[in-house]
């Protein structure tokens, strides 16, 4: 028997999803704040507040700040905190989807699938379906990747760790070649900032048009998820316990994986490939509130919105006036937290 | 929680034209429990496997209480259906309550979360398996016994007259494996548990089912199938079976130095 098999000391719940939204809330102040034209987050607090009802605040800023806050900055902070979400909670539904805590939309190809359709549609210049022709793409290249990816590492009804990141891997890279030759063979004047973008992920030059659909399949996945969190929490079971507790398995997951698809597909369709977000953070919240899902998905939207809202404000101020492409900085934090992962698993 | 009748008929599972049971038939009447016996490869868990959905008969059919299981939905199946399965263990950092919280899913609907009833369900059946201790410990973390008797638990949890156990006493020390046979014993419950240990099976079945080669090839109360010839044919040893000194069942000596009667 062990003997010490104590419990965790964690917070409460509701001060964790108080300090993680408080987390989201200074993310965003300083988001908005920081840039070429630096304001006070008094200031910024002002102009939305007298957006939202004019008889609030009186406006006593430039006019231009206004334009500077609700038309550039307001945006681009608000599809970041909504690509973070998605990010993180689709991390975690892959990890629970695969059953394996290494699992991550950019490591499992899913991004790269995306990016792959995304492209397509840019280079050749599709647009049957409107101002849905991009996410629709993404999302159909994201499924593919998923389901390939999925199909390669599985073998005799057992996924081992070893062939999951293998079959993402080379999945991912191929992909993001595909993607790159893409662009490259492109007439595209600015082939090498668009392939930086779809690449390494970014924000430039976000406008509010950008910012609807995203946030709206990111919004409703993000329930449909929190609805299946018992469901979600059964395939940490394993399969076989699973459907004796009643969970037709096979179908769940084919439904999973087109929800996981479609919010990859949406948010990269705007940002492109941003990797180990929906690595890192599902870990850590996961040590805030525990594995289970209807606690632990809450946390990791608010967790994975404050993150990449913060990476992106370094990624636009550390070297300004040039701007570093997001995915640079996730990837630098996230490597170095993968390994320590690997390796702590090698050790238990 | 009114023990379920469940039957086997003429069940059968075959993968790329190997039968790994063939014309499998049991029949467990309400209240009974039964031992699944036989040596690795014999296609005792791939049976059980068809009782609780995770594999479909290629042949023959599941009933319990006269329907069809694989015609029901999983979650009808699985508050009248609990299972103890094998797996190998996960790399999530639930709790020991968590754990034993899945079995109350079947009752739920999305969104829905547990009340004061099914906490009060959940903590019964940590205490009964006396792992109450182990409800806020990280499950990936205890020894193989505590897991054992966590999934447990969690099978009790689930609140249904009828219980698959695929080797339950794996890993567990003796005073446990007792325990926790006493206990399905004493749920009153039906019950049909895949189990190695010969000796127990007579001690704590009412009937005792043996498996070779993917068949059913002994079914009765322990005194009849527990014979010399049957251990020879079966499991290639040879051994003595005698009446428990005290309790009368029959219990097997194995002669320990020979290669097996050919």
């Amino acid at each position: 028997m062990t003997a010490l098999a104590a419990a965790v000391p964690r917070l409460p719940y509701a001060l964790v999803l108080t300090l993680l939204a408080a987390l989201v809330l200074a993310a965003a102040t300083a988001g908005i704040a920081a840039g070429s034209v630096p304001l006070a987050a008094g200031e910024v607090w002002g102009i939305l507040a007298h957006r939202a009802v004019p008889a609030l605040v009186d406006p006593t800023w430039p006019p231009v700040r206004e334009t500077i806050v609700l038309d550039v900055r307001a945006p681009r902070v608000l599809l970041c905190g909504v690509a973070g979400a998605a990010l993180s909670v689709c991390g975690m539904a892959l990890q629970a989807l695969v059953r394996n805590p290494l699992a991550d939309p950019m490591l499992l190809g899913v991004s790269s699938g995306a990016s792959v359709g995304a492209v397509l549609v840019l280079v050749l210049n599709l647009t049957v379906f409107g101002a849905f022709s991009l996410p629709l793409a993404a999302f159909i290249g994201a499924l593919g990747a998923l389901t390939l990816v999925y199909v390669l590492a599985r073998s005799g009804g057992r996924m081992t760790t070893v062939r999951l990141i293998l079959a993402g891997v080379a999945t991912a890279e191929v992909l993001s070649a595909i993607a790159g030759y893409l662009i490259v063979t492109s007439g595209d004047p600015r082939k090498t900032e668009s392939a930086m973008r779809w690449m390494l992920g970014g924000f430039g030059g976000t406008s509010w048009d950008l910012v609807p659909i995203p946030a709206a399949a990111v919004l409703l996945g993000t329930v449909a998820l929190l609805g299946v969190s018992r469901p979600l929490d059964l395939l940490l079971a394993g399969e076989e316990a699973a459907a004796s507790l009643g969970l037709n398995v096979h179908r769940f997951r084919a439904c999973l994986f087109v929800l996981v698809a479609l919010m990859v597909g949406a948010v990269v369709a705007v940002s492109g490939a941003i990797g180990f977000v929906g690595l890192m953070l599902p870990h850590i919240v996961r040590l805030l509130t525990g594995a289970g899902h209807r606690r632990a998905l809450p946390a990791a939207a608010l967790l994975g919105a404050a993150f990449l809202i913060a990476a992106d404000l370094a990624a636009r101020t550390v070297i300004a006036p040039e701007e570093i492409p997001v995915g640079i900085l996730t990837a630098l934090a996230g490597g170095p937290f993968f390994l320590w992962l690997m390796r702590r698993k090698a050790a238990s | 929680m009114t023990p379920g009748h469940l039957r086997a008929e003429r069940v059968g599972v075959a993968v790329a034209d190997r039968d790994l049971v063939r014309d499998a038939v049991l029949d467990l009447t309400p209240g009974e429990v039964v031992a699944l016996t036989g040596p690795n490869g014999a296609g005792k868990s791939t049976l059980l496997r068809t009782f609780y959905r995770a594999r479909r008969p290629t042949s023959g059919r599941v009933l319990l209480d006269g329907e069809d299981i694989w015609r029901m939905s999983g979650r009808r199946l699985a508050r009248r259906l609990a299972a103890v399965v094998q797996e190998p263990p996960g790399e999530f950092e639930l709790s020991g309550y968590e754990v034993v919280a899945m079995g109350r899913s079947p009752y739920k609907k999305a969104f829905q979360g547990d009340d004061d009833g099914d906490r009060r369900i959940i903590m019964d059946a940590l205490d009964a398996l006396g792992v109450t201790a182990l409800a806020q410990a990280p499950f990936d973390r205890l020894s193989g016994g505590e897991k054992q008797r966590v999934l447990i638990a969690r099978a009790l949890a689930q609140q249904t007259g009828t219980l698959v156990l695929d080797e339950p006493t794996n890993h567990l020390d003796l005073r446990h494996q007792l325990d926790v046979l006493r206990l399905v014993r004493g749920l009153g419950v039906t019950a049909v548990i895949a189990l190695h240990d010969l000796n127990l099976a007579a001690a704590f079945c009412d009937r005792i089912c043996v498996m070779h080669a993917g068949q059913v090839v002994a079914d009765g109360p322990p005194a009849q199938v527990l014979t010399p010839a049957l251990l020879a044919e079966v499991y290639e040893v040879t051994a003595d079976v005698h009446a428990h000194p005290r309790t009368g069942v029959p219990q097997i000596s194995v002669h320990p130095d020979q290669e097996g009667p050919s």
